[in-house]
């Protein structure tokens, strides 16, 4: 195994900059530019190139296999973060023997190898990195500090110890096993199906936390709805004019609204129009208004009919509430009046949605999740069958862990034999 | 000299099996075993079949075999295990008279062409990396191009009665030490396994009339395809139980037993407990099941299946007495435990021919399996080897997704053995598929176009198979409405589809009697067939779901890792896997993915890393 080496942080200037070594001969080749510290302290170094020449005064940090971000030795040099410094280290680190420049995610890579992380957690440390709202970042270390392989590892038990009972009734039934294995087997299944279930519910709002939640604006033509979203944003995001159907396309602004990240849309009028372009964009703004978590209303006169049906969370606001002396509830992109309100409001309303619990984000998760869900429903509906057909529940629930495998790694019939045996005396 | 194309060596049911094969295939073939009158003798439990087991039997008859005829011709006690259950995990098993087994084995053996050396065979000759005979203790040479050894427990076997040690293969016979140490020079690697058997008992000095009685089937089902019914008298097993006065003085002495006294360092199997390993590791059962199984029809002698045992004699004689049944028993021979050597079976070809030297094959209890089917399946893979070898015949298909006896090979080739390997149904993912009822549909053919089946069990398979496509061909021209159906007491939502007599079947608890009203030709099938036709419609859905996963499998089977392929340098293995893989040395990708800790990543390095070597030969 190769040893790598790579800058840790961000490139560019910065006032220290980390510069990580993995592998094997971690500590031979940083030996060769500083004393290194004992393993789990830290220590101020001089750093010297091969020439002798001090490079840059680093604090140096060292650990041992096994105790790693990459499960390997690793050595740490915490530099000053001048580019050149940064450049000369790299070089003098490139002419070690043995020693190559890692490649993109390698450190990652090394780290579910080596079993330090497994693959949720991979995928959960992008999105941390990636983070850019609380809600994000709390979703993705929920991931990262392996609630969700937990669940899994839960789940897995359960279903691991229902196919043993099964298998244990198909394969040793001439031998002491007891007759109501049938009782375990249901409810251990239950209650998995209802566990993956409920995390299903609750992922289709962690999605929404990762991708963002939508509120669209929705109004008549000149009701005001770019010059609210202008006052939303800070920016003069949308054209605004006095013009009757100046907005035709959609416009998206991506907001973090006390830590969730929102997109506000705003459509165009919704009006009878001759005009082809408007009437795209009309049509887009119907299809934007059926898929946002929250619909904004604009309109003009209070009681005044609706574009389209109101949901559940959806909100209300007269327009122009400016020109009307104080209303409650009226609102005004050109004053700010009532804006900051709207969004409380809104967050408040999203804050609901959000899941405290852990969740699956990923597509390849919720995809594995989804069918297990429906391969144990279908063990549910034949463990009621009488006689039990013991080989086709326990077909389903091979579909079912197979599912999982694909989502948390696999288990084999070796996994299976062995809780048959640690559960029951057998051998007549 | 005479010189052989093969010479089996052990006369157990690998080497039984072996050579009925390699005689069909035409081979010159000689049988070297150390006591002409031991050959096919059943050395532990009498019995062939059961769940997994059964299902190799019948593979093994539909390659024209010959365990399963001669499990039906000394068959005391057919049941078909799971009979309740669905016909996938339905097993068909016998008791058998040991002296009639015997004698049917013999009396196939002796149809054939071989022959036998009584002697003990203390080394193996070799030319240029290929072995080229057998040289026996008394210095004599078999010359021969194949050898297939089927050493069983004889391999620096130790008995073990309390303290008592002996070295032998089988009680009262004499162990092979001398090939152990030899082909220890060759570098094999041996392993300790364990197995034990149970004092026998005189059925003469048992009380029947406490006991309950198992009686054996009332419609008997046969272990080959070829037989009609039992040929002798059937029987009842006993059943009594242990109690806690029995647990209180194996308890009492338990470190006098062999295997808990530190005598024994070989790993025994978890599905085969001795009494002692029951009661110490299952202590809070107060009672274990234990069946008296009768070993013949002219002998007194009887099994008792459960209480296999290493204490001394007169420990087994206190605790047997104190069961009900057997109080005042007299014990014919004491249960003994066995310790033997082991060919880790990893690094054994497909055809289970050993890298130690080319053509020599191994098969058998010495691959760390257990059981008589398990050994007779490996003894029949291992001759279709040595036909391929010396006279290229058309190969046999062993794969997990159409045989059990594929389920063991790769098994034992990928995964070696820890513990002594037994089948079970579980082991087979596609056991919906390999069904015991299906076996001659999955294999005779091939082993008819192989050389191996013989005409007359060919014409038979036909003639079963042109009932069966009669059944299926009516089943399918079936077009049932749901109305129709109802009337015929079949319970279906009127969804106004018509359904073909297949889909019927399907439905759970619908079977070929609902649908006599509905489809009169069918009056006029076979009634077996139709029952077969039945079994098929059961599960046809869950098929051709796994069908894809067959497909899936097919295409990582069909991509073989070159001999000399090196996991070192594989970018992303990490050095664990590369000793695992190293070890193993799979063939296939498919083979790969079957090895503990084999991640999909690390198969997608290994597939990349052979394409790029193939682009870079080509190029």
């Amino acid at each position: 195994m190769d040893t790598i080496f790579a800058q840790a942080t961000a490139t560019g200037r910065a006032g220290v900059s980390v510069i990580r070594v993995s592998g094997p001969q971690a500590f031979d080749i940083a030996s060769v530019f500083c004393d290194l510290p004992d393993v789990g302290r830290t220590g101020l170094r001089a750093v010297r190139g091969c020439d002798g020449a001090l490079i840059d005064r680093a604090v140096v940090l060292c650990f041992e296999n096994g105790a790693s971000f990459t499960g390997e030795r690793v050595v740490e040099f915490q530099v000053h973060g001048g580019l050149a410094t940064v450049a000369r280290l790299l070089s003098e680190l490139s002419a070690q023997k043995g020693c190559r420049l890692a490649g993109p995610g390698e450190f990652t890579r090394r780290a579910l190898e080596n079993g330090q992380l497994d693959l949720n957690q991979v995928e959960a440390l992008s999105d941390l990195i990636d983070a850019e709202t609380e809600s994000q970042r709390q979703q993705a270390i929920r991931v990262l500090d392996g609630s969700f392989g937990d669940a899994g590892e839960r789940w897995r038990g359960k279903l691991l110890r229902a196919v043993a009972l099964l298998e244990a009734s198909i394969d040793f039934s001439d031998e002491e096993i007891p007759d109501d294995l049938s009782i375990e087997v249901i409810q251990l299944v239950e209650e998995t199906h209802a566990s993956i279930s409920a995390i299903l519910e609750r992922s289709t709002v962690a999605a929404k936390i990762r991708t963002g939640f939508t509120v669209a604006i929705i109004g008549a033509p000149n009701v005001g709805k770019s010059t609210l979203l202008n006052s939303i944003v800070g920016r003069q995001a949308a054209i605004t004019s006095d013009v009757a159907g100046t907005t035709r396309d959609v416009i998206e602004c991506r907001v973090d609204l006390q830590g969730l990240a929102v997109s506000f849309l705003d459509t165009a009028g919704l009006r009878d129009s001759k005009d082809e372009i408007e009437k795209l964009g009309i049509s887009k703004a119907y299809e934007m208004a059926d898929v946002a978590d929250i619909r904004v209303f604009l309109i003009e006169e209070e009681g005044e009919p609706l574009p389209i049906t109101m949901r559940d969370g959806d909100i209300v606001r007269l327009n122009k509430g400016d020109e009307r002396g104080f209303d409650f509830e009226a609102i005004s992109g050109k004053t700010g009046q009532g804006v900051s309100e709207l969004l409380n409001l809104i967050a408040e309303r999203l804050a609901v949605k959000t899941p405290t619990d852990v969740v699956a984000i990923r597509e390849r998760q919720i995809t594995g999740l989804r069918s297990a869900e429906s391969f144990l429903a279908r063990v549910l509906a034949l463990v009621q069958s009488d006689p039990l057909p013991f080989e086709l529940a326990s077909q389903e629930l091979y579909f079912a862990l197979s599912e999982l495998d694909f989502v948390f790694g696999r288990i084999d019939i070796e996994s299976v034999l062995d809780e048959i045996f640690s559960s029951f005396c057998l051998g007549k | 000299m005479k010189h052989f194309d093969v010479v089996i060596v052990g006369g157990g049911h690998a080497g039984c099996e072996a050579l009925h094969a390699v005689c069909r295939y035409g081979l010159r073939a000689a049988l070297v075993t150390l006591d002409q009158s031991k050959v096919g003798v059943m050395s532990c439990n009498p019995a062939i079949g059961g769940l997994g087991k059964g299902h190799l039997v019948r593979e093994i008859d539909a390659l024209d075999g010959i365990i399963g005829t001669a499990a039906d011709l000394s068959g005391i006690q057919f049941r078909l295990l799971n009979r309740s259950k669905g016909p996938a995990v339905q097993g068909p098993r016998t008791q058998s008279d040991r002296k009639l087994y015997l004698q049917a084995i013999q009396a196939l053996l002796a149809k054939q062409d071989y022959i036998l050396i009584e002697g003990e065979a203390a080394d193996l000759m070799s030319s240029g990396g290929a072995v080229t005979g057998v040289r026996l203790a008394d210095g004599s040479e078999i010359l021969a191009h194949t050898v297939i050894l089927t050493a069983g427990t004889f391999m620096r076997g130790v008995i073990h009665i309390g303290d008592k040690r002996v070295s032998a293969g089988r009680m009262g016979e004499k162990a092979a030490d001398v090939l152990s140490q030899k082909m220890e020079s060759l570098g094999a690697v041996f392993g300790r396994l364990k197995t034990g058997t149970p004092p026998r008992l005189n059925g003469d000095t048992i009380d029947w009339r406490q006991l309950e009685l198992q009686p054996a089937d009332f419609d008997p089902v046969m272990l080959s395809f070829l037989s009609k019914g039992p040929t002798v008298r059937q029987v009842s097993c006993g059943i009594t139980h242990t109690n806690s006065q029995t647990h209180d003085i194996i308890r009492e002495n338990i470190d006098k037993s062999a295997m808990y006294g530190g005598h024994i360092e070989g790993i025994g199997p978890r599905y085969c407990p001795s009494i002692e390993d029951k009661i110490t590791r299952f202590a809070d059962k107060s009672s274990h099941q234990v069946f008296l199984e009768p070993e013949g029809l002219t002998t007194n002698c009887v099994y008792p299946n459960g209480i296999s045992s290493s204490l001394p004699q007169d420990v087994q004689e206190a605790y047997v007495r104190s069961i009900v049944g057997l109080e005042n028993v007299e014990i014919q021979q004491p249960g003994y435990a066995i310790e033997y050597d082991f060919l880790n079976p990893q690094g054994l070809s497909s055809d289970l021919e050993s890298s130690l030297m080319g053509g020599l094959f191994l098969a058998g209890q010495i691959n760390g399996t257990t059981g008589y089917e398990e050994a007779a399946a490996q003894g029949l893979v291992a001759a279709i080897g040595v036909a391929k070898r010396l006279k290229g015949v058309s190969p046999i298909t062993f794969d997990r997704s159409t045989s059990y006896i594929g389920v063991m090979i790769d098994d034992l080739i990928t995964r070696g053995a820890t513990e002594p390997y037994r089948m079970f149904t579980s082991r087979a993912e596609f056991r919906l598929k390999l069904r015991a009822d299906n076996a001659d549909q999955r294999l005779t053919e091939q082993g008819y176009t192989s050389g191996l089946v013989s005409e007359s069990r060919f014409g038979a398979y036909r003639e079963k198979m042109t009932h069966l496509d009669e059944c299926r061909a009516l089943l399918s021209s079936m077009a049932v409405s749901p109305n129709q159906a109802r009337k015929a007491g079949i319970d279906l939502g009127l969804d106004g589809r018509r359904r073909s007599g297949h889909e019927l079947l399907s439905i759970p608890g619908v079977t070929v009697s609902n649908l006599s009203s509905l489809a009169p030709g069918l009056a006029d099938c076979d009634a077996e067939s139709l029952v077969q036709a039945a079994r098929e419609a059961l599960y046809v859905t869950y098929i051709e779901r796994q069908g894809r996963d067959i497909d899936a499998l097919a295409r990582d089977l069909s991509v073989k890792i070159p001999k000399s392929f090196h996991y070192v340098g594989v970018p992303g293995l990490s050095s664990e896997l590369i000793s695992k893989l190293n070890a193993a040395r799979p063939e296939s990708l498919g083979a790969a993915k079957n090895i503990e800790g084999v991640t999909p990543a690390a198969l997608t390095a290994v597939l990349l890393s052979i394409k790029s070597k193939g682009l870079k030969n080509t190029g």
